[in-house]
């Protein structure tokens, strides 16, 4: 007890301080609270609307026409079903001559049957559902970029239709989906007139059921429903999605993101916790007279070290509990940063266990950073109190420090296994961050050295003593170093990935590459497309035809034996998946061999290429035979080799090439690849493509780069606003250690003072020291983090690595700024006060 | 039953690879309600030898028996106990905790023992028996000198020590101070029976006590005792 009253006395004096040390962990902890809270929320919301996800009990959808027996079955099931034919289309407006290619949906019946379709006017929807007329609804995403409005009119196919309704939010559809693929619904019994509904179209048909409930329990229950009948569907290659199955599909979704998204809370945790270690072991330094005093008095190295073992832990729990209160309140704003991202509406609430946790969490990290410089109160000799100068005690090893060591490390693998259930992943993550860490102290290390090694002697008082103050005892230069760098190494990182990834796609669309795809040519449109390509004044840079067939079997078994046995290697779904393939003797540019030959024939037999990573998913050898199903007709092949692909060019790529003269006659279209010059050339080929081939579709890869550059802009300020929690944090360390050694400094300021130093002199001093320190430390965090990306391009995304200098430049001269700000703010007492004031009020 | 007996006491410390002995083979022996002073110049190891006494540090060689319990063979939270019990000190620039309030310096060691009662009320005695009983609730830093070095006093009195060391007790103090903290010491101790160890280079604070010894290089080279008890021979 008396322990706890002396913590607590001892710590009045030093409280302010304490509670800085510990506030480096509120914004850890605020981050890793609304992010639990959040999943938290989004799980109970996913298990609240969970019908609304799918709009229905049940869906079943498919894009190869089932048996006529089995069309009958679909068309009884359930109590009410609702009926959506879609294909991808070019869309055009007569109003204003836009074209776009969207998603159109051919609906039939009252779907959905559960949630709301949010569309404006709400009376749309009925207008809809009793369509006599052609009417549309239009997805909101869609008509802003086609400048039109409900009353307007859209073209699809050979068909106008009258749009009487703007569609907001479709269940179980998130925002995001609507800018990516914007959607056209048009009442499907006017979809066969459209001219759209062609064989060799990509089109998916899809039933919707309410079903009864069931009569013992009075609940729904679609998996029970749809067990007997797996077997069937599974053969038709229909697929099945339940409730429940959608349920878990997002939330497992969209548990992964949180997952993620908490280990970005987590180092920003970790940032806090150096922070705090840094601060408790300056705070030693200054407690070791007293506990020499107090061991003098007769205390006991145990009774010294818990006395301050709970100040700090008290503080941790204040720091955490703060924590963990301003997180709850920041959960009320994810949903808004998600927004776009979600496809159901989340209910915040404070969620206990997140608070719980985060709270726990806050406490152990504190207890456990602090132990490390706590250890050494242990041993302070009582001698000290005769002798000020006595050191002995702090120098000899600690067996105790390696256990703390192994602590930590395991906490923290621990801590990413909790968040992320994937001990590879928290061992890579811990890993990383000691990586991360150990280069940072390194660097930091180098520096002290080298002023050391090579101090100017000749330079100015000012520059010495600036120079002088990043090795001398008390240093702040390691702490300041890992943490601004670390902090400026998650903002680098998150700015290089984001260029990485949009440079990738621009880089496809330079040049000489395709910029703009037509597909869904049928044969007998070929020739016309490519001279109305021609008349433009176009390339066609490409031409493939395309089959699409399904696999029957693989050496003989087929998808059924596979199911049944479980030693068989190729995955379920090579036989439902759907294949496109192409025909020809030859590699193109983007492919290289891998092993075997290019596709050919011999001997009456077909040898076929595939591609190398598909090969091996499949478990795959050369040799093997493979027979497929051509839209009725059986073909059998033999894997005769295999290539690499260039997936990331614009460049129609394909799984399976087959040798040219046995495709020929098989059902197929073409795609064609053009580039156009710029927005108005391809808005003239779109209008006469539409014109005259209607269900031609084409993708430009402008408006593509534009889409993904939204996203991009999106997801990454999602990342960014959890990275704001890091580099707050960074700060805030920044902050409370250029406090902490404000208490070091201040007397030899003072006493610069009062020996005469001018006010510049100081500000001097204190100016170039924090001016080098963050100068390091920024440009040392973002040179790991232009490794770091390179690493990632050259291995993961396989790009030619350009990082653009200016913007990193930026972010070292911020990051420099601002430490210069908060260390020159900090001691501006030392520079406006008489030295004897300051000397009262701080000692 | 000796309070204090010192046998053969060496201390060595290795400095920069040498050996350096700072005191070499002292002998003497303090009974209850002893007064003695340890004098010499700097550097010639009286503070080696009081924080030696006090089980402050471990000898090289030789014993230190304090209240018959021998301290070399203790560990260093057992001598923290030991000097809990049995020992209180006064330290030239006074060592109060300057986080505590007066009062609450004064309470330590009877908090560090637990299980005491009244012990505010038994500070608060002590305080006012130095002259401070109205400024228990002001801290080290807003009291002088004088002031500082009569709370230690109090401190150094709450456990009823056996055996009080002093270091210097007036080194830091001028000398009007000075006389009020020396007499108050003396009287303080004589009241309460304590023993006395005392370090200083003041001769004259020396001089009040019953038995002093020099200490010149490590060795004792003049004890007052011997002399006294030469004296008492002849």
């Amino acid at each position: 007890m008396w322990l706890f009253r002396m913590a607590w006395r001892d710590s009045r004096r030093s409280r302010q301080r304490l509670l800085l040390f510990m506030s480096a962990i509120v914004l850890g902890i605020a981050a890793l609270v609304a992010i639990n809270s959040f999943g938290d929320n989004l799980a109970r919301s996913i298990d609240d609307q969970a019908r609304e996800l799918l709009g229905a009990d049940l869906t079943l959808s498919w894009t190869r026409a089932p048996s006529a027996k089995t069309q009958q079955l679909l068309k009884t099931l359930g109590r009410n079903r609702a009926y959506e034919v879609s294909f991808a289309s070019l869309v055009s407006t007569p109003k204003n001559g836009g074209v776009r290619l969207a998603q159109v949906k051919g609906l039939q019946g009252n779907f959905p049957f559960y949630g709301t379709w949010e569309v404006q006017p709400a009376s749309a929807v009925q207008t809809f559902r009793q369509a006599t007329s052609r009417v549309a609804l239009v997805d909101d995403a869609l008509l802003i970029q086609m400048g039109v409005q409900p009353g307007d009119s859209v073209r699809v196919g050979n068909l106008s239709f009258l749009i009487v309704g703007r569609v907001t939010k479709t269940p179980g559809q998130a925002a995001i989906a609507a800018t990516v693929a914007p959607t056209v619904f048009v009442p499907n019994q006017f979809l066969a007139n459209t001219g759209l509904l062609q064989r060799g179209s990509r089109i998916a048909y899809k039933y919707y059921y309410q079903l009864a409930p069931d009569k013992a329990t009075g609940t729904v229950d679609a998996d029970k429903f749809i067990k007997p009948l797996t077997a069937r569907l599974d053969k038709e290659g229909i697929n099945y999605d339940t409730v429940t199955e959608r349920k878990n599909q997002t939330g497992r979704s969209f548990a992964d993101l949180t997952k993620y998204l908490s280990l970005v809370a987590f180092v920003a945790l970790l940032l806090g916790c150096v922070g705090v270690a840094s601060a408790v072991q300056l705070y030693v330094k200054e407690k070791v007279a007293s506990v020499a005093i107090l061991r003098t008095l007769g205390a006991s190295g145990r009774q010294a070290f818990l006395i301050y073992l709970y100040q700090t832990t008290l503080m941790g729990l204040i720091g955490a509990t703060v924590g963990a209160m301003l997180g709850s309140v920041v959960q009320l704003l994810l949903p808004h940063v998600f927004g776009n991202f979600l496809p159901i509406t989340v209910d915040t609430a404070l969620s206990a266990p997140a608070i719980l946790g985060g709270i726990s969490t806050g406490l152990l990290i504190s207890v456990l950073f602090s132990l490390l410089p706590l250890l050494a109160i242990r041993n302070v000799s009582p001698l000290r109190t005769l002798r000020s100068s006595y050191e002995d005690d702090l120098q000899g090893r600690d067996p105790l420090r390696w256990l703390v060591y192994g602590l930590v490390v395991c906490f923290i693998v621990g801590f990413a296994y909790w968040q992320t259930k994937n001990l590879l992943l928290s061992v890579g993550f811990t890993g990383g961050l000691v990586v991360a860490f150990s280069l940072l102290t390194a660097i930091g290390l180098g520096l002290i050295w080298l002023v050391r090694r090579f101090f100017p002697a000749s330079w100015s008082y000012t520059w010495r003593q600036s120079l002088a103050n990043l090795y001398r005892p008390n240093n702040q230069t390691l702490i300041l170093i890992t943490s601004i760098g670390l902090g400026a190494f998650l903002i680098a990182t998150l700015y290089l990935t984001q260029g990485l990834l949009l440079g990738r796609v621009e880089l496809s669309g330079s040049g000489k590459q395709p910029n703009m795809v037509l597909f869904d040519i049928q044969n007998e449109q070929l020739a016309g497309v490519k001279s109305l390509v021609q008349a433009q004044k176009l390339p066609i840079l490409q031409e493939v035809p395309v089959v699409t067939m399904r696999l029957m079997d693989i050496n003989g078994k087929n998808g059924e034996t596979v199911r049944k046995d479980t030693t068989q290697k190729p995955p379920k779904w090579a036989f439902t998946r759907e294949y496109r393939i192409t025909y020809r003797d030859s590699l193109i540019s983007s492919e290289k061999l891998a092993s075997g030959k290019a596709p050919y024939q011999a001997n009456g037999a077909s040898y076929i290429s595939i591609e190398k990573g598909f090969f091996e998913r499949m478990h795959l050898k050369l040799g093997d035979t493979l027979n497929f199903n051509v839209q009725g007709a059986p073909i059998q092949t033999i894997v005769g080799g295999t290539r690499e692909v260039e997936w990331n060019r614009v460049q129609t790529n394909f799984v399976v090439v087959f040798p040219a003269g046995v495709l020929e006659q098989a059902p197929q279209f073409h795609v064609l690849m053009t580039r156009v010059p710029d927005n108005q050339a391809s808005a003239v080929l779109q209008r006469g493509l539409v014109s005259q081939f209607p269900n031609v579709s084409a993708i430009d890869l402008g408006l593509i780069l534009k889409t993904i550059d939204e996203i991009l802009a999106q997801i990454s300020f999602v990342i960014q606003f959890m990275a704001l929690f890091s580099i707050l944090t960074g700060l805030l360390v920044l902050a409370s250690s250029v406090v902490i050694s404000k208490f070091q400094r201040i007397r030899e300021s003072v006493l610069l003072r009062t020996l005469g130093a001018s006010r510049n002199q100081i500000l001097g001093i204190t100016f170039l020291e924090y001016s080098m320190l963050g100068f390091v430390a920024a440009l040392s965090g973002i040179l790991l983090s232009i490794a770091g990306t390179w690493g990632l391009a050259r291995f993961v995304f396989e790009v030619p690595y350009r990082p653009d200098a200016l913007p990193l430049l930026v972010i070292t001269l911020v990051v420099t700024g601002l430490t210069i700000l908060i260390g020159v703010f900090n001691s501006r007492d030392v520079l406006v006060k008489p030295p004897l004031e300051v000397l009262r009020a701080e000692v | 039953m000796s309070i204090l007996h010192v046998e053969n006491l060496t201390k060595t410390y290795n400095s920069g690879g040498r050996d350096l002995t700072v005191l070499q083979g002292v002998n003497f022996t303090l009974e209850p309600g002893d007064t003695f002073a340890i004098v010499g110049p700097s550097g010639s190891g009286k503070t080696t030898l009081l924080g030696l006494c006090a089980g402050l540090d471990r000898a090289s060689s030789g014993s230190v028996q304090l209240n018959d319990i021998r301290l070399d063979t203790l560990t260093e939270d057992q001598r923290a106990a030991i000097r809990n019990q049995y020992v209180g000190f006064i330290f030239q620039n006074f060592q109060l905790l300057p986080t505590l309030t007066a009062l609450e310096n004064v309470m330590v060691p009877l908090e560090l023992r637990g299980g005491e009662k009244n012990v505010a009320k038994t500070a608060q005695a002590l305080l006012e028996r130095v002259g401070l009983g109205d400024r228990g609730h002001h801290y080290p830093a807003q009291l002088s000198g004088g002031e500082q070095q009569r709370v230690s006093l109090a401190r150094a009195f709450i456990n009823r020590p056996k055996l009080l060391f002093a270091d210097e007790p007036t080194g830091n103090l001028d000398a009007d101070t000075s006389a009020t903290v020396v007499d108050l010491l003396f009287e303080l101790n004589r009241e309460a029976g304590t023993t006395l160890v005392l370090v200083t280079h003041d001769l004259e604070l020396a001089a009040r006590t019953q038995r002093v010894i020099r200490v010149k290089g490590g060795t004792v080279i003049a004890d007052s005792k011997e002399r006294i008890s030469e004296r008492v021979k002849e």
